[in-house]
């Protein structure tokens, strides 16, 4: 077995290093996964998967009690084939791909009063994405959510939340035999939401999940995504794109669980930090066992930081059991974006916020037309552009 | 007809041991279809020169004045220098992730002309500049600087002077660290940019060699951040023959 955490970054005192951390679980399969709030202990921030994470603003989460609000669901005509239904809690439980994987998760599970199911029927093909908005109002929430994907479906869904509100949630994806799904989640919250999540997925045979993740707004959004291999031939795409303010904490786990032969996976998450307490991380695991001969995996991590004093840590990790592999490796790097690029950018007539416009644009451009969704991709350029302007004003502020 | 006109200008850098006095009163006029040769040995203030022209922010100057046709230079900031019409070709051009060369030309050549270059003439242009500069056209997709040969970063700081037509360009020893064909071609692009646009040329070299290919009509030698010596073509080819050591022992 080999287990690599590291992280290059070339960032001055903007990342950590894998060495003198906590001692790591034997294996990443040895977490344990429970419906049981109890199971889980409440963290103490030492934790491998807790370390990183603000336990200040997640601790409302962590609390085996329940929580009365609600997220406003704004839900389009579904298309014949796909359904969303109430499901009762032991339904929920009997019907998500595995048990949750940390407190936060199994208190969402817990004191959501049963899920919502979006199912997709068998050999449903949908064209046009199934768009979802929910949206908090400032409550605190509880959610657990099931996708369905049924054997040979193709369908692409978008859930995108806005507002505010302090939500936990459990997301369980079940894609069978030969599904495509394309999921797109989008935190575009106010500035002052806090979200904990955890997205955990099962693929079937031949099915292929391709899973975006954006993360724009919030205080504080940790997003945690595993994705477990069920039956040969699937493959899986992560993508993740996410950009931190000052103020903001993002942070996005991901384990990939090669537990069958010959089923490929692709983990990209790219990230952008502006502002002096603006501050992200990323962890990737990989897990390819011993009966997960012919896997190909590949996952990569980039960070560019705008301005002085934001961090972001990287810390990819990955566990091999069989030398009998196609292919398995990963990169992680942080870099700056420096006053001689800007220097160098200004000195052909490229104004200020153009240069740092180019720069980010540039940087994501790649990542959000992996999206496959036009309407979401023209969208995020947009928010993008929004975040940029927020940044020139705050360092406009600072000149001052 | 343009004119750089620098007068006593002094800058200096902030160091872990003080401020730094480096340019200590640079005279020195440069007129459209000029080209002035700067040489100087290592450490006399000539790259200072061309970053302080340029407006980088490590340099504060303290004394004197940079006029462009009458502007104030000093002024202006970087980029608006840029939109003046004033160009740096870098020693050490930095590489810029994530932004293709392609892009970049577009948004700079935009930034400069203040509105986005007809579609086709410019495809065209950068064709014909590349070709000319015997740069692959793969060269447009890949990112700025990254991963680009020592000579292919000075072919891509000839080729934007070439597409920005400035009134003056500063060459900031454009010709370190060149093989002799990859000095041909830089050479070539820089007199054909000379031939076709009458820029005026501030050259800033260690070497005599770039001056085969590139005729000077004044040579300057710059010691202890000031021009020490004027003159022709003649001074170059006495520099390569005696060295710097004649002005060094005086400095």
């Amino acid at each position: 077995m080999t287990v690599t955490d590291h992280s290059r970054a070339t960032a001055d005192a903007a990342h950590t290093h894998g060495l003198g951390t906590p001692t790591p679980d034997a294996s990443r399969a040895d977490r344990p996964t429970s419906f049981d709030v109890d199971a889980f202990a409440v963290p103490t921030g030492r934790e491998e998967e807790w370390r990183f994470s603000p336990l200040k603003d997640i601790k409302p989460m962590l609390a085996d009690q329940a929580a009365d609000g609600h997220l406003e669901w704004d839900v389009p005509a579904l298309p014949a084939g796909v359904t969303l239904t109430e499901v009762s809690p032991a339904d929920a439980r009997e019907r998500s791909v595995r048990a949750p994987g940390d407190r936060a998760s199994a208190v969402a599970a817990a004191h959501a009063s049963g899920a919502m199911a979006l199912t997709i029927a068998p050999n449903t093909v949908v064209d046009e994405p199934i768009q979802i908005t929910v949206t908090g109002r400032g409550e605190d929430v509880r959610g657990h959510l099931l996708v369905e994907a049924g054997a040979s479906s193709e369908a692409t869904v978008i859930i995108e939340r806005r507002g505010t509100a302090t939500y936990s949630e459990f997301v369980s994806v079940d894609l069978a035999d030969n599904a495509g799904l394309n999921l797109v989640l989008l935190q575009l919250w106010d500035e002052d939401a806090v979200h904990a999540g955890e997205v955990v997925a099962r693929l079937g045979r031949d099915s292929r999940l391709r899973g975006s993740v954006v993360t724009l707004g919030g205080k504080a959004v940790r997003l945690n995504t595993s994705a477990a291999f069920a039956g040969e031939g699937a493959s899986v795409d992560l993508f993740g794109l996410y950009f931190a303010d000052s103020g903001q904490h993002q942070e996005h786990q991901l384990f990939v669980d090669h537990a069958v032969p010959r089923c490929t996976s692709r983990v990209t998450y790219k990230g952008a930090l502006a502002g002096a307490t603006a501050r992200t991380v990323w962890i990737g695991d990989v897990l390819i066992r011993k009966e997960a001969e012919e896997t190909d995996t590949y996952e990569l991590n980039r960070n560019l930081v705008l301005t002085d004093g934001a961090r972001a840590d990287s810390v990819p990790n990955l566990e091999i059991e069989t030398g009998e592999i196609a292919g398995a490796g990963h990169a992680s790097a942080t870099g700056r974006f420096d006053d001689e690029q800007m220097f160098y950018l200004r000195s052909r007539g490229i104004s200020e916020e153009e240069a740092r416009k180019l720069v980010v644009r540039g940087f994501f451009a790649d990542l959000i037309q992996e999206i496959g969704v036009p309407t979401v991709e023209e969208s995020l350029m947009k928010a993008i552009d929004l975040e940029l302007e927020h940044v020139n004003e705050e360092l406009a502020e600072e000149h001052a | 007809m343009s004119t750089l006109e620098i007068k006593n200008l002094h800058a200096s850098v902030e160091t872990p041991e003080g401020t730094k006095q480096i340019l200590k009163g640079v005279d020195l006029t440069i007129n459209s279809g000029e080209t002035h040769a700067i040489m100087g040995p290592n450490g006399s203030g000539k790259s200072t020169l061309a970053y302080s022209l340029a407006g980088h922010p490590k340099y504060e100057i303290t004394e004197g004045s940079v006029t462009l046709d009458g502007e104030d230079v000093l002024a202006m900031s970087v980029d608006e220098r840029a939109k003046a019409g004033m160009f740096l070709a870098m020693q050490y051009p930095v590489e810029v992730p994530g932004v293709s060369v392609s892009n970049f030309l577009r948004t700079a050549k935009t930034a400069i002309d203040g509105e986005a270059p007809k579609l086709r003439t410019w495809v065209k242009d950068v064709k014909k500049s590349m070709d000319d500069l015997r740069m692959d056209s793969s060269f447009a997709e890949r990112n700025v600087n990254e991963g680009f040969s020592g000579g292919e970063k000075k072919r891509h700081e000839i080729l934007q002077m070439e597409l920005l037509a400035p009134k003056i360009a500063v060459l900031d020893e454009t010709d370190s660290g060149l093989d002799v064909d990859a000095l041909r071609i830089v050479s070539e692009g820089v007199n054909r940019v000379k031939d076709n646009t009458g820029l005026g040329i501030m050259l800033i070299t260690h070497y005599t060699r770039i001056l085969k290919y590139i005729q000077p009509d004044f040579v300057h030698v710059f010691v202890n951040g000031q021009i020490a010596e004027q003159g022709g073509r003649e001074l170059a080819d006495r520099l390569e023959a005696e060295g710097y050591d004649r002005f060094l022992a005086s400095a």
